[in-house]
């Protein structure tokens, strides 16, 4: 039987990767996810794991030597956030296209400038692109379960692709909650062994890993890359229906939130999902017909699901927690309404951003949005394509 | 010692066929290593000729588990396999006795890769790195780095009107590698094969991190005919442009010395890249060229004499 339990979300990380003991951690001190090394580390001195950690002087290294170590065969984890994430960013489009097994937890967080220590999306929404899957969390129990489900993604014969657990930096990481911890052993048999597939250490078989492939050669390998991440679709699914059989806990690429029969409908990622769920509740006893669809997997973006789920409903806001300059619109409203696109009906869909460097997103804020959603379904116009949650002052002269 | 009848019998681990230049010294530095050990070796390479010339897929040059991942971070890639490696051996996953061998050349040594580096020998992983200092970024088209010596002519240090070639000394990645009190450093030469594999070697006998610089003269780059490479090589040597000596336990021990130590003018005459060094109007280039080479070499001397 699991144990309920009072820890933060790092600690729900580093419990998880207790129990994983990975074969090699490479990772490097930043805020908010110093404390999954850190508490580890104090794992590892008190026996409880036996993880060779290699303390890098970088991320930029942490992520070479994870591709290192992926490489020579077996089981890599590391942690990251931030400026962190933004230094491996070079590495991480390696460690995907080598096809390396890998769990990173990102403590999401927002990057400079202005120095920021606190949670948005901006540095994991840098690394959409990099060949990842990516799955974002609400809370603890989320970031616990997930880390654990992570590896058996990965290492999934079809999948063969790293996978970045995302948690909001603060928000969750630092967030003391109540969630529950599987027994060590339930863990370890639900995880099982893993035989990775082109070890350099096997050295009779004499390896080469990262040859140049010239104009004739670069794009087929490229595309052939992508079977990975798209067979990760289906492997997501069966594992979360899996890890549900077996602690009760079930999972799939999203969570549908009272959308059944919803007009407006909020669709967003991470920590602040929690107090959307209870500004529904409130809704719905006033009659509204609120919903959320909150997105856990944000690659692959399973957009023929949300092009269903939001088929019916009138009016779709999107929230996101990062400022891509220069864009048309936010990364999930992007991708959003370009899925809804060629629905039956197609909603209309507008574009919010909240939340940057750690600013809050209260109850109120969301049922403004509501609100705005059901004047927006009575008059047919939308006034503003894009608005920003919460900030101060005017925008936009 | 190695023995040219034992090791000419040694099958090769660096197959031919590779597109490196005519003339070039990485395969015969490479073949050194791959050559002068029985240990199985595993490889990771930064980005650069040797990467680029072996590797082309889907053909490889690599007998021996190879990884290439960027270019400042061979040091770091190879230390994240060590570590692995030590959990196969904890784990029964392997019996074999593995080494692991960085290579780079002085642009992912010197400066790109120095940071990986320094964190590698810090962390104590037991790794060779080994340089093939060809002193330019040769590969992206002879760029100068901070390995290239005082006056060279290179694409960013070009000799203009004004301009007259370098402007500063090459950085001393020797001391800057002694200073992590690393077990063994040394710098090797190519056209000293016996001493060049004694030192690998050596340093794969080594626990613990070890170093060694080898000088990689590039014909294309440094301007001389392709059957002059090991010629290059040895004048380097004869005029102190490259001392070839060991750092063992903080103490320098120099493996060769000239019986006359030939002017650093003797080195530049076979090379492009410092022709102009030798026009009357840049004597005065050519005289502090000289001070460098031997306020160095005066250095080491003084250091192998006191027992440091």
């Amino acid at each position: 039987m699991g144990k309920k339990v009072a820890l933060d979300g790092n600690a729900a990380a580093a419990h998880a990767i207790r129990q994983i003991n990975p074969d090699v951690i490479a990772a490097f001190p930043i805020t908010p996810s110093t404390q999954i090394p850190m508490t580890v580390s104090s794992f590892i001195a008190d026996g409880l794991m036996d993880t060779e950690l290699v303390t890098v002087e970088s991320e930029h290294s942490a992520m070479s030597a994870c591709v290192g170590a992926a490489a020579a065969g077996g089981r890599v984890m590391t942690a990251t956030a931030a400026q962190g994430l933004a230094l491996m960013w070079e590495i991480l489009y390696i460690a995907s296209s080598m096809r390396l097994p890998m769990v990173t937890v990102i403590a999401a967080r927002a990057l400079n400038a202005p120095l920021n220590i606190h949670g948005d999306h901006s540095d994991v929404m840098g690394a959409r692109d990099a060949g990842w899957i990516q799955l974002f969390c609400e809370d603890a129990q989320e970031v616990y379960d997930s880390i654990i489900q992570a590896i058996k993604i990965s290492e999934n014969k079809d999948v063969l692709t790293p996978v970045m657990v995302v948690m909001d930096g603060f928000n969750t990481t630092h967030s003391v909650e109540v969630w529950e911890m599987e027994e060590d052993e339930r863990v370890k048999e639900f995880i099982g062994e893993y035989e990775p597939k082109y070890p350099l250490l096997d050295v009779s078989r004499k390896i080469t890993y990262g040859a140049w492939a010239p104009p004739s050669e670069y794009f087929e390998h490229k595309v052939n890359q992508l079977t990975g991440i798209i067979r990760a679709r289906p492997v997501v699914k069966k594992v979360g229906e899996e890890f549900g059989k077996v602690f009760g806990r079930s999972y799939d690429c999203f969570e549908l939130y009272k959308l059944d029969d919803a007009e407006y409908a909020i669709v967003m990622m991470g920590s602040a999902a929690g107090t959307a769920k209870d500004v529904v509740d409130v809704l719905r006893e006033d009659g509204v017909k609120a919903g959320l669809l909150k997105i856990r997997m944000f690659r692959p973006f399973p957009a023929e699901e949300i092009k269903e789920a939001l088929g019916n409903v009138k009016v779709v806001a999107t929230l996101d927690r990062v400022i891509p300059a220069g864009a048309y619109g936010s990364p999930l409203f992007n991708e959003v309404r370009s899925a809804l696109y060629d629905a039956p009906k197609r909603p209309m869909v507008i574009d919010y951003i909240y939340g940057l460097g750690g600013r809050d997103i209260q109850p109120k804020h969301f049922k403004e949005v509501y609100e705005n959603l059901q004047r927006i379904a009575k008059t047919g116009k939308i006034e503003k394509m894009l608005d920003f949650i919460n900030i101060r002052g005017k925008w936009g002269k | 010692m190695a023995f040219l009848n034992d090791l000419a019998k040694r099958g090769e681990r660096f197959a031919p066929g590779h597109r490196l230049c005519p003339g070039c010294g990485q395969s015969i530095i490479v073949r050194a290593l791959l050559n002068i050990t029985d240990y199985e070796i595993v490889i990771a390479n930064a980005t650069g000729c040797l990467e680029v010339c072996s590797g082309l897929f889907p053909y490889t040059s690599w007998c021996v588990p190879w990884i290439h991942s960027a270019f400042e971070n061979a040091a770091s890639t190879i230390a994240g396999a060590e570590a692995m490696y030590r959990v196969w051996k904890r784990k029964g996953r392997t019996d074999k006795d593995i080494k692991f061998v960085a290579l780079a050349s002085d642009g992912g040594t010197y400066d790109i890769g120095l940071q990986a580096l320094s964190g590698a020998m810090e962390r104590w992983h037991d790794f060779l790195y080994l340089c093939i200092d060809n002193q330019a970024y040769e590969n992206t088209g002879v760029q100068r780095s901070s390995a290239s010596p005082f006056g060279a002519n290179t694409t960013t240090t070009p000799v203009g009107k004004v301009k007259r070639g370098k402007e500063q000394r090459r950085k001393d990645i020797m001391s800057i590698v002694e200073g992590h009190h690393i077990p063994y450093a040394a710098q090797a030469s190519l056209h000293n094969w016996r001493d060049l594999m004694n030192k690998i070697k050596r340093a794969l006998d080594t626990k613990g991190p070890t170093y060694i610089n080898v000088l990689q003269p590039c014909c294309t780059g440094w301007g001389f005919p392709p059957d002059m490479t090991v010629e290059v090589a040895r004048i380097a040597v004869e005029t102190c442009a490259w001392p070839i000596y060991e750092v063992v336990d903080g103490k320098v021990k120099i493996n060769y010395k000239p019986k006359k130590k030939l002017p650093v003018e003797e080195w530049f005459k076979m090379q492009r890249r410092f022709a102009h060094m030798l026009k009357p109007e840049n004597k005065d280039l050519l005289g502090r060229a000289q001070e460098l080479v031997d306020e160095h070499w005066e250095w080491l001397l003084k250091r192998e004499a006191a027992g440091l």
